[in-house]
């Protein structure tokens, strides 16, 4: 004897289960009708291959889309909204630098369909035929003439657009002025490597990145941020190795030491230094009044993305203002887009730390292509973490 | 005698040689050839023929300095924080529990070691132990990224592979022999001495294998609780593929490592062979 209210003939089932399919009955109805509610809240949050595709009006574009990027750089928000949308989650893994990227293009199999490159180095990739160009077309949300040419040109190579623009920056330092004691607050890269040495010993982290480390260690002595001459570079090597043994740490991510107090002062880029300032004002960022770094970072997709369809969707949901100013709201690195900037509020658009003064941009130079491929730099940064 | 019983044998190791062939001689002839390379005009691996890189080997001395002060540090800090435990979980232990604390000893497994480093992280940082230590009025010590807490980190990781062998020869032991020598007259100390402890050598013997190996390959650890300042060969291995991208020098490295391994582990299979009275099971169990 059956109750048919509880259930329900394998016939039945298929039945069912093939109108879900072609999108004629809601997943309410479905769930409801075959029982399957409370199995699959439990069986789709652990295996979500059983979870059959949404059908969606603008096309499917599967379910995931991997992204390589940076960290604190993304409003997990705006994951989850375009999830909601398309059907497709976003897998996202950081680096904590270009030439960490590089090498896993280089390697082969990363399996990315959306990385986040910096202005140095996407001539590179283009030379080594690691990423296609963007089909621009199917980026309606992007407008190139809002951009500021000066962020968004680096992304096209010979007259072709092969990255478009995420997000740009400076790179400085940020210091803990409630341990300065009586230092008065630092506005030098001199300043930076002297402290490192001396008050400051044990407290200090540099990026684990040839570019921003050799960098900065290159303007204590008043060289360019990108020299390459060997040289300098010898002269910077002796700095890093004479501030190793003071480093608290060699790392990218450098926000969780900044909060917990155990690191007081880190080169650092605009966003982080933002958001560390918004949750702790003592936290304030340094540009060097020598220079450093001015930057622009891109979207590019790489040659064989396994999900294409989706990697374009995301971009043109990124790149749409809405979603791009509640990006810069969550990560504080300014946008070179008009548009954008027109509905980002005053504050915002006032802060010191994303927009700095004329005076202190003016010395910053562009990383240089030369940068990441120069085996000088590339064997210093390994020799000064190898020490 | 017919040529069954040889096909069938061919046939049954054939996947295992497959294996090893694909995953291990030819990776290694890999490895061996790009050592004898260049560094790529864009990084990775340009073909030629120089001894450069071996030469070059000198500049990461202290990686390998590291390694192998740390790896060994590390085994024995595992064996002797180890060995009691295995020897109460195998001697003392309740029957009742002992299948409950066995699974104790694994359950850190099924959480993956970043997520665990990453908790260590926390708790070594100035939040957390040493601002404990500095309530309590002991000072406030710098823990994280230091030598130490990489230790902490290797013991906290490896403990189980060196509990569950040295448990299981301790388990196997014959518990007469003790209760003999306890009738003879011997004392506590002596019957550890010269029974429990020489007939629980294959196990003490495999756990520091296991530990030992693994450790000098081992670069997850000291890159989240060293902070990038305590570097083994393992953090120059994934340095030199993966962010300086000279491949030529990193399979020299590479190369370097494995070899020093051989001699090592060659060296303590003769010691705890001679050790163990010439008994060849002893390292390989």
């Amino acid at each position: 004897m059956t109750d048919r209210k509880d259930t329900i003939s394998r016939k039945d089932f298929l039945a069912e289960l093939e109108r879900y399919r072609k999108g004629s009955v809601t997943r309410r109805h479905f769930l409801g009708v075959t029982g399957l509610g409370l199995a699959t809240t439990v069986l789709g949050a652990a295996v979500p291959g059983l979870m059959p595709r949404r059908a969606h009006a603008e096309g499917s574009i599967g379910d995931r889309v991997v992204l390589a990027s940076w960290p604190n750089y993304h409003d997990p928000a705006n994951f989850e909204a375009f999830k909601a949308k398309t059907g497709a989650a976003v897998d996202m893994s950081v680096f904590g630098s270009n030439e960490e990227m590089l090498a896993k293009l280089q390697a082969g199999g990363t399996g990315w369909d959306v990385f986040v490159p910096t202005n140095y180095t996407i001539s590179t990739y283009v030379d080594l035929g690691l990423i296609e160009p963007i089909d621009l077309s199917k980026l309606p949300n992007y407008d190139p003439a809002s951009f500021d040419a000066r962020f968004a040109e680096p992304g096209t190579i010979n007259g072709t657009v092969y990255a478009v623009p995420r997000n740009w920056g400076t790179t400085g330092y940020v210091v803990n002025t409630s341990q300065l004691g009586a230092l008065a607050k630092p506005t030098s890269w001199k300043e930076f490597w002297d402290m490192t040495k001396a008050e400051f010993s044990g407290r200090t982290m540099v990026h684990d990145y040839q570019l921003t480390t050799i960098g900065n260690a290159l303007k204590y002595y008043g060289y360019s941020f990108n020299s390459v001459d060997p040289k300098e570079l010898t002269d910077a090597e002796k700095l890093l190795m004479e501030v190793k043994p003071h480093l608290f740490a060699i790392n990218s991510d450098y926000q969780p030491s900044m909060r917990s107090g155990d690191a007081w002062m880190s080169v650092a880029w605009t966003g982080d230094a933002k958001q560390l300032h918004r949750d702790m004002p003592e936290i304030e960022y340094v540009l060097g009044k020598e220079g450093g770094e001015l930057w622009s970072d891109f979207f590019a997709i790489p040659k064989g993305a396994p999900h294409r369809d989706a990697a374009y969707a995301l971009l043109d949901f990124l790149l749409t203002p809405e979603v791009n100013a509640k990006e810069v709201a969550f990560h504080g690195y300014p946008v070179a887009d008009k548009r954008v900037n027109a509905i980002l509020p005053a504050e915002m658009l006032n802060d010191p730390i994303m927009y700095p003064a004329a005076e202190l941009l003016d010395p910053l130079e562009f990383g240089a292509a030369v940068t990441l491929t120069d085996p000088g730099r590339a064997e210093l940064m390994a020799r000064f973490k190898a020490a | 005698m017919t040529m069954r019983p040889r096909y069938r044998t061919a046939l049954f190791l054939a996947p295992a040689g497959a294996w090893f062939l694909a995953m291990l001689v030819l990776p290694l002839l890999v490895v061996i050839v790009y050592s004898f390379g260049e560094r790529g005009p864009a990084g990775g691996y340009a073909p030629a023929f120089t001894l450069d890189n071996y030469l070059n080997l000198g500049s990461r001395w202290t990686a390998f300095r590291n390694t192998l002060t740390m790896a060994p540090l590390g085994t024995l800090a595992c064996l002797v924080i180890a060995y009691p435990l295995a020897w109460f979980l195998a001697m003392r232990a309740d029957a009742r529990w002992r299948t409950l604390l066995l699974v104790l000893v694994i359950v850190p497994f099924w959480t993956s070691i970043l997520i665990r480093s990453y908790a260590w992280i926390f708790l070594l940082g100035g939040q957390g132990i040493p601002s404990l230590l500095n309530a309590l009025g002991l000072g406030n010590p710098r823990l994280i990224n230091t030598p130490f807490a990489v230790l902490v980190g290797i013991v906290y990781g490896y403990l189980p592979l060196m509990v569950f062998p040295i448990y299981v020869s301790l388990e196997r032991l014959d518990k007469r022999l003790l209760e003999a020598a306890d009738d003879l007259g011997s004392p506590p100390m002596r019957r550890f001495l010269q029974i429990a402890l020489p007939l629980s050598m294959p196990g003490v013997a495999t756990g520091c294998m296991l530990v030992f190996i693994l450790l000098m390959g081992e670069f997850l650890i000291p890159a989240m609780l060293g902070g990038g300042k305590v570097f083994f060969v393992g953090n120059a291995l994934v340095d030199l593929f993966l962010q300086s991208r000279n491949w030529a020098f990193g399979s020299a490295v590479a190369a370097a490592l494995v070899l020093v391994m051989l001699i090592t582990v060659t060296a303590y299979m003769r010691f705890t062979r001679r050790w163990a009275g010439g008994r060849d099971d002893v390292a390989l169990m």
